[in-house]
């Protein structure tokens, strides 16, 4: 049980803007949420890098297949800084993908969509990793030392992707009519799944208050999403993109667009496991991970056998 | 042949070697054991395509055809490819893709550091970028030939037969070809005949540090020299170049 004392010296280091330390005293939920949350951020980079995987054999020139590879590659360095900094917390990568292949945690829902085509490269890089910096950003002032820290790192290599996947976007625009609608396409498919990566609406996000509290959150997931859906559609139009929400409108008001309902259906039936995609990458991840289980066992025995001598 | 076909064979075949080698292991991407060794295995990959691309687009320019590095890795069929067969073979287990690299990584060594005094300046610039890689990529596959070879018994057996299902792929990399033996007097090429006993060294004292017997040379594959291939190659360009050729008139 924490004791006043502490409880209280933790509140107030929050309150001061001061980060807590991986060492520091800090409430048993405080902890388990920031597990939660660390260890969804980490899956959802690793189990990102399937959908773009998908599409390294066929990228369309040497460049843009060194780009992807090198865009994946730092995907799967953010979950390393991810694990390290859940395991600071006092839980180990192993126990991380116990959880994940249990279905105890999670991974964000976007990735449970396909990538049919090559534009959906560009989509990914342009909407998703889009979507993620602006979470991401605001998570660099997040009080938790390692995860803010992990943050800074990160939100630069996503600004460099989202530049990639806008830049594969707008070069399939300039292209021939079949580019053109392959990139529509993708923009139809992963416009409303990259809203609903900013989670429920204000009033239905069920893990926020105590998230603002301890200033592990400090924006809400809807103003979040309105200065995603902001800097975005200025960005679609200059390409020739179409939004396709015909309620879309500008709100001189409020300074921002006002946008249709999201589809909050789709969005809980994909995180009950119901979406495209969900059996297909969980299969992936627990095959490949039982498949490399006899180079883990090799590479400790290898390890045990030299420290022996 | 003449000089200027040699060249452009010569270099196409460098260069081919690494795309193919490339496209390999960037079929590990999302499938490693652990994730750092995903991230080592396409790091490898990267390293491998940059590579194709120096001397993808050096062979372009040679042919002088107007056509870019790109139109030589996706428009050309089967038939025109010269990677040794080793780099087309599938990936199979970790323990055949760590053998397979350690193989070719001893090779590309002696290879890239030779080439680096090649008087031609442009291979002799992109293999000295290609040393530094490959050493990298060498001692990478070495500590796994050692971890594997002296972890488990299970691990051991793996990588024995993954160096002795290789090994038959193993000769063709020192076959030397007309292009060869005319860029040699001109001192661009390397006579691969002497790189065989630094290569054959190195892989012997690595596998028996590893506790893996080294096979007998017995018959060997051979036929990229003339862009006879395995069967897997064309799997590969039909996955490879699918988008380039259902498309031919776009640009990415």
């Amino acid at each position: 049980m924490d004791s006043l004392v502490q409880t209280t010296a933790f509140q107030q280091k929050i309150d001061q803007d001061l980060n807590i330390e991986p060492k520091d005293h800090m409430p048993d939920a405080y902890r388990s949420h920031l597990i939660r949350q660390i260890s969804q951020h980490a899956h959802s980079e690793v189990i990102g890098m399937q959908p773009e995987g998908n599409w390294i054999t066929r990228a369309p020139s040497l460049r843009a297949k060194q780009i992807l590879l090198a865009k994946i590659q730092d995907e799967g360095g953010h979950g390393l800084y991810l694990y390290s900094a859940a395991e600071t917390l006092g839980i180990s990568r192993e126990e991380m993908i116990e959880q994940l292949h249990s279905g105890k945690a999670k991974y964000s829902n976007i990735f449970n969509y396909p990538t049919l085509t090559w534009a959906d490269i560009g989509a990914i890089g342009w909407l998703v990793d889009g979507a993620a910096i602006v979470n991401q950003v605001s998570l660099q002032r997040t009080s938790f030392g390692p995860y803010a820290r992990a943050m800074v790192r990160i939100c630069k290599e996503e600004s460099f992707h989202q530049r990639q996947g806008y830049e594969i976007m707008a070069n399939m625009m300039k292209g021939t009519a079949e580019q053109r609608e392959m990139a529509q396409d993708a923009m139809n498919r992963f416009w409303w799944p990259a809203l609903m990566m900013f989670g429920p609406h204000d009033g239905d996000s069920p893990h926020s208050g105590d998230a603002f509290l301890w200033k592990i959150k400090r924006k809400s997931n809807d103003e979040l999403r309105q200065k995603f859906i902001d800097k975005t559609i200025d960005q679609a139009t200059l390409i020739g993109l179409t939004v396709p929400d015909p309620e879309l409108k500008w709100n001189a008001e409020k300074e921002g667009y006002d946008h249709g309902e999201i589809d909050w259906d789709e969005f809980h039936r994909v995180i009950r496991g119901n979406g495209p995609c969900n059996k297909q990458r969980m299969a992936h991840h627990v095959k490949y991970h039982e498949e490399g289980a006899w180079v883990r066992e090799a590479a400790a025995a290898y390890k045990q056998r030299k420290n022996e001598f | 042949m003449t000089p200027q076909e040699a060249l452009f064979k010569y270099t196409l075949r460098l260069g081919d070697n690494a795309l193919i080698q490339g496209h390999r292991l960037s079929e590990w991407c999302s499938k490693g054991p652990i994730l750092e060794e995903d991230l080592a295995l396409t790091n490898i990959a990267l390293d491998n395509i940059g590579l194709a691309q120096a001397f993808l687009k050096y062979a372009a320019d040679i042919e002088g055809k107007g056509k870019t590095e790109d139109d030589l890795a996706y428009k050309r069929p089967e038939r025109q490819f010269y990677n040794h067969q080793i780099t087309e073979l599938p990936i199979g287990d970790f323990a055949v893709t760590i053998a397979k690299q350690l193989l070719i990584s001893a090779f590309e060594v002696p290879l890239f550091s030779a080439l680096s005094h090649s008087t031609d300046e442009t291979i002799a610039g992109i293999a000295a970028k290609g040393v530094k890689e490959s050493r990298y990529h060498f001692v990478h596959s070495r500590d796994w030939c050692y971890r594997l070879g002296e972890g488990t018994e299970l691990s051991h057996s793996k990588l024995q037969q993954a160096i002795h299902d290789l090994w038959a792929y193993t000769g063709e990399l020192f076959e030397m070809a007309e292009e060869d033996t005319i860029l040699l007097v001109a001192g661009i090429a390397v006579d691969l005949e002497e790189l065989r006993p630094l290569w054959k060294e190195t892989v012997a004292t690595v596998l028996t540090e590893a506790t893996i017997q080294i096979p007998e040379d017995g018959t060997m594959h051979t036929g990229s020299r003339n862009g006879v291939h395995t069967e897997h190659l064309g799997h590969i360009l039909a996955e490879m170049q699918y988008l380039q050729r259902a498309y031919p008139d776009a640009t990415w």
